[in-house]
């Protein structure tokens, strides 16, 4: 019993911090049909710009987490305007995997360059710092954080995609585009949002979750795998999917960390097989 | 048919005097981590070896010597093979130098025989490399040298039950076992070895387990970089540190570089090494004061720079003694017991193991002058490496 309750704080965190991150690639892939391989490399350039602001511009910790969020998107812009509105609900998957990792790659030097090497500390508030004092454990007060974000943010999207009209848009959008463009509503932009609203989210979990996946110039390259099995095991483009694949893989993570650390990551790809063998379209995904 | 001939045997006198020409440079190849991650330990490399030049010129006994820098990146034997190869052919490399990690620095110890060069291992810390070739020296420290101290610390500063945790790969598996096997014999008990894959970043259930196993103290070792910043943040974030529970470690754990990174939530953690950038001796300041001549900044350099540094003084010795001649084991026989003193104090290269004697230093970590530091408070003597020492 004490073990389990050491675990899942845990568990739950990495969980969060996971779905916070892999929710604007699940909502990539599944509504927009882009394998974006590159949504690492915008939740790093979140990660750097929070970094920057936070010791560089001494701003406080929310206003870092907004200049990352608005920042990233900004440059996310002619990434946009230039490559991906190509790629939307159309090429195959090859061509969609060879710009993006292209588009990884670039921006994995870029940061090397500009920030070097080594990995860039996040400050955080002192609100944030040290243990917090659960009763049972202790545990850091960043990680309630990090929980507390993944909540609001799974609402939040909930609420938008299910009850806004632009969810309805949305929605229309991606079950038949050329319906909903002669009904009037403009694909592009409400596609070109989408991708905003993606990268944002890539952004604002970059730095959120930067104590669980530090931030340097390979974090890009070295979870995008992750970012992808989230995906997949909970299905594209569904939010209770990502949320459960989060907290099923960081659960299985966690625990294997917990009990035999030397088998790595073992655990977290045995669930994975095991998830995906069960459901080929993930928990929640729907078969196109 | 005679003409060809001709042009070839013309063409041999060309390469033949060109070789001549050339004899007149001798290259170094040094193998480091340019870039990726750990690059900050290349460039430590880097200017190390560039302190060493600007004090003492490039030539020696008539001939100039020339470093060739080739990108290890990561933990890569194959990658790393090629390149020391391509070195030795293609360059032509008299010494090489460098390695920063132990699976790459094994993997290019076979070629040393066969091509008679010499390498000077600058960082990789696993006891065994210098037995894998009689022509490799190591100016750098082994992870028993350094953590056979360590344990004996932990037993004087009261620790009765200790929880290990290392990277899961050579030199962790000896701190793992030097820690255990000097902490026993001193009457200590551990309850929790954990290796930790080296790719791991949570290190909270780590934490976790290390609680539930009641330790008074942590020891850990994991290789400078990234990792070592999210494991101390991790000790100090679950209240293992509010608990009591101390944490000693390799200086690798504690680098100066990442100090500011760990806060001063990091003040009073223990750590034994070789080297501290605080370092206080006429010798440290002076070579700091090169480093920054050569445009190194203070708050990058690491222990790699001084191992480079000195490494650099080896194969200048060695390319004295055989007259800059490529003549592996002479040039191996002349730095056997060298002895003279290094910025981290005095050293010696034992004729035996051909790995450096050093002082290994307790350190606490500090405010000084509103800059943290590795304090030094107390030392161990001419340490040799007790996981190849005859005892």
């Amino acid at each position: 019993m004490q073990t389990l309750l050491g675990i899942l704080p845990d568990a739950l965190a990495y969980g969060m911090v996971l779905f916070t991150i892999s929710i604007g690639l699940s909502i990539m892939m599944g509504l927009m049909r882009v394998v974006n391989l590159a949504h690492g490399a915008f939740a790093m350039i979140g990660g750097y710009l929070a970094s920057f602001a936070l010791t560089s511009l001494g701003v406080s910790y929310p206003i870092a987490i907004l200049i990352a969020v608005i920042g990233t998107v900004i440059v996310s812009v002619p990434f946009e305007f230039l490559l991906y509105r190509r790629i939307y609900r159309r090429s195959d998957e090859l061509t969609q995997i060879l710009l993006t990792i292209g588009i990884t790659f670039f921006i994995v030097g870029i940061a090397n360059y500009i920030f070097g090497p080594t990995s860039k500390p996040i400050p955080l508030p002192d609100l944030l710092k040290g243990p917090f004092d659960l009763g049972l454990r202790m545990i850091p007060a960043h990680r309630l954080f990090v929980i507390g974000c993944g909540v609001v943010t799974a609402v939040a999207l909930w609420l938008l995609i299910e009850k806004t009209e632009f969810g309805v848009r949305l929605r229309a959008a991606v079950d038949n585009g050329d319906m909903a463009e002669a009904l009037g509503i403009r694909t592009q932009i409400v596609y070109s949002a989408t991708f905003a609203l993606a990268v944002g989210l890539a952004a604002f979990g970059g730095v959120v979750g930067a104590e669980l996946l530090p931030v340097e110039p390979y974090y890009a390259l070295r979870y995008m795998v992750t970012f992808l099995v989230v995906v997949s095991v909970g299905g594209a483009g569904s939010v209770t999917g990502a949320m459960a694949a989060s907290l099923l893989l960081g659960l299985a993570d966690t625990t294997g960390k917990y009990l035999a650390p030397e088998f790595g990551e073992f655990f977290f790809y045995v669930a994975v097989i095991v998830i995906v063998y069960v459901f080929p379209h993930g928990l929640f995904g729907k078969a196109h | 048919m005679v003409k060809t001939l001709g042009w070839l045997c013309a063409a041999a006198a060309i390469s033949l005097s060109v070789g001549a020409a050339q004899a007149d440079t001798i290259k170094v190849g040094v193998i480091g981590t340019m870039s990726g991650p750990y690059a900050l330990f290349g460039k430590n490399y880097k200017m190390g070896i560039d302190a060493w030049v600007a004090e003492h010129g490039n030539t020696v006994a008539g001939h100039t010597v020339e470093f060739v820098y080739r990108d290890e990146v990561s933990p890569n034997p194959a990658q790393s093979k090629a390149l020391a190869q391509e070195l030795i052919v293609k360059e032509k490399v008299q010494y090489l130098a460098g390695l920063y990690f132990t699976p790459n620095a094994m993997a290019v110890a076979p070629l040393l025989q066969e091509a008679k060069v010499p390498m000077v291992v600058l960082n990789a810390a696993t006891s065994s490399i210098t037995e894998k070739s009689p022509y490799i020296v190591r100016t750098s420290f082994t992870m028993f040298q350094n953590t056979v101290p360590a344990a004996k610390v932990a037993k004087q500063k009261g620790a009765k039950k200790v929880a290990i945790a290392v990277s899961d790969y050579g030199p962790g598996i000896d701190a793992e076992t030097a820690f255990k096997k000097t902490f026993e014999t001193e009457g200590g008990q551990v309850v929790e070895a954990i290796r930790m894959p080296l790719n791991t970043t949570d290190f909270g259930p780590i934490m976790q387990r290390i609680k539930n196993s009641g330790a008074d103290m942590i020891f850990t070792f994991l290789p400078a970089g990234p990792p070592t910043l999210g494991f101390v943040k991790a000790y100090i974030d679950n209240g293992l540190k509010a608990g009591g529970v101390k944490l000693m470690s390799t200086g690798d754990v504690v680098t100066e570089p990442d100090l500011p990174n760990i806060g001063e939530a990091g003040l009073g953690i223990l750590s034994t090494y070789h080297y501290a950038v605080s370092h206080d001796s006429p010798e440290n300041k002076a070579f700091l004061a090169l480093l920054q001549k050569g445009g190194g900044k203070l708050d990058e350099v690491t222990m790699t720079s001084v191992a480079a540094y000195d490494g650099a003084r080896l194969i200048y010795k060695m390319i004295e003694a055989t007259g800059g001649k490529s003549d592996p084991d002479k040039a191996i026989a002349a730095v056997k017991g060298m002895q003279w003193v290094s910025p981290r104090g005095p050293v010696s290269i034992d004729p035996d193991t051909r790995h450096i004697t050093q002082n290994v230093y307790l350190r606490e970590v500090e405010k000084a002058d509103g800059k943290l530091i590795n304090k030094e408070i107390d030392t161990f003597k001419a340490q040799p490496d007790w996981g190849l020492a005859k005892q």
